[in-house]
């Protein structure tokens, strides 16, 4: 019983009968047209969104990585391959990928360790499991930007708390620079991103472990299976695809951090932590070149694209086994 | 992926011996500390700020008269926030329904573009979206904002509108359609309710996500004006000489928290659905 599109510009208070009769006569052929063009309709401010926003920008960023392109005199015309060779030649390049490469390895580890241990900590029937799921996950409704900020503060010589608490634990000996160093710069960093994200991801655990039916631990418990044997054997591939989940988006967001170190180091101390998309950034606002800001935008995407590829194909043959 | 097993079982095997409260417990003040401080730090008396003994509301005073002034950002962050929101809503809303209920040339095209968004990295199209904002006139404008941070909402909220509506059934609808409603009435009288949980959950995600962003402003907004409240109070740090006011900073950290924590509190919910889904899984 469908009403044709034009319909529902026409006198809305036809008498639902008379509405009846009329879409009757109408062909089936013509029923289904119309129920297409509907559907064109509704769809069309998501097509309109995705080709102005998001595929339009993309063709754009491809033909800014092969032309001239100042921040302020605009497009002068193609000269390509240029800036793809001044990103790669840029000494801050490979500091940066490299750089960006650690920072991932060693946040990806430590996030998705202490995120598997907090759901398994509220994911057990205690009283108060209720209360530590939603403390552990209360960092991550704050926005990264407002945690960093919060970090600054933190991590600060003059009014930080952190120094004081850790000599008096009698940990250290001298008041710590938590950002003066490029070591712990780094490790500064990775701490911030863990309090912020690890019950982001122990809530995506959480709900696969629920996915897990309770027979099957009944059987490997009645079996006499240990904790230990349970947790390798059962809980953990089974909890497969959640975990592939959790490492995938914790790699991406890793690979585009930017917020965290463009406001706790700015890329300092001596440009040591440099990531990837600030050297987009400085490109093209502070070098005012958006030409190479593209090139390396691209190359960003391309190996985003890849590892992305990859992953899913590794997810697939997990998926087989 | 050997390494992290190896960790985890050694972690298991330790967690059998100690006490659950004390493992849970401690973790949870490790959780609760950087909170409860700042929010602490903000009212107390510290050298080189507002509030330089004692303890009182010195800080926000700075935070109140700050360049345009608190009022000004809170204002730009509402209005981004809002229109993101309202934005994500509306496309997903009609989407969902279109690709739930309708088939259509471009269909799949269409959807897997959708999806696609989050497979490409935020940097990248914002050096494009900064060019051609300048070309639609929306350059350094709170619309264009709006607009760019929607379209980053889209996959999970197309995705997330989709699935609610495939799980109404079908006779609500058509029984609707029966009655004399055209799909647009079937959608506004009957659809809208059953819908209503998952735009509660896409609303929820587009606000944290307006509220929060950092790098878009920065990059799509130039006047200070204009700025919503994370780049504000990150501005404010470079403020009066080279001399730091982590007390305004704090203060800041504390108006951009709470509203997040409260909507955490109240729609926890809504925002588990949203894991639950699979949408994250895009």
């Amino acid at each position: 019983m469908q009403v044709k599109a034009a319909d529902r510009t026409a006198p809305t208070h036809r008498s639902p009968p008379e509405r009846r009769t009329r879409s009757r006569r109408r062909t089936p052929a013509r029923r289904w047209t119309s129920r297409k063009a509907q559907g064109l309709a509704y769809a069309a401010p998501t097509a309109v969104f995705v080709t102005v926003f998001f595929v339009l920008p993309l063709l754009l960023v491809g033909q800014m990585s092969l032309s001239d392109w100042p921040l302020l005199a605009g497009d002068r015309g193609v000269n390509a391959p240029k800036n793809y060779t001044d990103a790669a030649d840029s000494t801050l390049f490979w500091p940066a990928v490299r750089f960006t490469l650690l920072y991932t390895v060693i946040v990806t580890v430590v996030l998705l360790a202490l995120a598997l241990l907090l759901a398994l900590l509220v994911q057990e029937f205690r009283p108060g499991a209720g209360f530590f799921r939603t403390v552990y996950f209360l960092p991550s409704a704050l926005g990264l930007a407002s945690a960093s900020l919060l970090f600054w503060g933190l991590y600060s010589p003059t009014t930080g708390p952190l120094s004081s608490i850790l000599e008096s634990l009698g940990l250290v000996d001298d008041p710590v620079s938590f950002l003066g160093t490029s070591t712990s710069a780094l490790l500064s960093t990775v701490f911030l991103i863990v309090w912020k994200f690890a019950g982001f991801y122990m809530l995506i655990l959480l709900v696969g472990l629920q996915r897990i039916p309770h027979e099957v631990f009944e059987a490997a418990r009645m079996d006499g299976a240990s904790r230990g044997q349970i947790f390798r054997s059962i809980t953990l591939p089974l909890l497969r695809p959640s975990l592939a989940l959790c490492l995938l988006l914790c790699v991406t967001g890793s690979l585009l951090a930017f917020d965290q170190f463009f406001i706790l180091t700015k890329g300092g101390p001596d440009n040591s932590t440099v990531t990837v998309v600030q050297l987009i950034y400085r490109e093209a606002f502070q070098r005012l070149d958006l030409g190479t800001a593209a090139a390396l935008s691209i190359i960003v995407l391309a190996v985003l694209l890849l590892l992305n590829a990859l992953q899913f194909r590794g997810l697939r043959r997990a998926d087989e086994s | 992926m050997s390494i992290m097993r190896g960790d985890t079982t050694v972690l298991t095997r330790a967690l059998g011996r100690t006490p659950y409260y004390v493992v849970a417990g401690g973790l949870a003040v490790i959780f609760l500390f950087p909170l409860v401080w700042n929010a602490w730090a903000s009212v107390s008396g510290q050298p080189g700020t507002a509030q330089e003994s004692g303890h009182g509301l010195g800080n926000y005073r700075t935070l109140l008269d700050y360049d345009a002034g608190l009022w000004r950002y809170l204002l730009n962050s509402t209005v981004v926030s809002a229109l993101t929101v309202a934005l994500t809503l509306g496309v997903s809303l009609l989407g969902g329904y279109a690709f739930a209920r309708f088939d259509f040339p471009g269909k799949n095209l269409l959807f897997l573009l959708t999806l696609a968004i989050l497979m490409v990295p935020y940097a990248t199209l914002l050096i494009p979206l900064y060019v051609l904002l300048g070309r639609l006139h929306l350059q350094n404008s709170l619309v264009g904002l709006s607009l760019v941070l929607a379209m980053f909402q889209l996959p999970f909220a197309t995705f997330m509108m989709r699935i609610s509506f495939e799980a109404v059934p079908r006779e609500l609808e058509e029984s609707a359609l029966v009655d004399g409603c055209g799909t647009a009435g079937a959608l506004r009288r009957v659809l809208l309710p059953a819908v209503r949980p998952g735009l509660i959950t896409v609303g929820l995600f587009a606000f944290l996500a307006a509220w929060n962003d950092f790098i878009a402003p920065l990059i799509l907004i130039s006047d200070s004006e204009k700025a919503p409240l994370p780049l504000a109070v990150a501005n404010l740090r470079q403020q009066s000489m080279g001399a730091v006011d982590y007390g305004a900073t704090e203060a800041g950290v504390v108006v951009l928290a709470v509203p997040c924590l409260l909507l955490f509190l109240l729609l926890q919910r809504h925002y588990v659905r949203g894991f639950m889904s699979g949408a994250l899984k895009g």
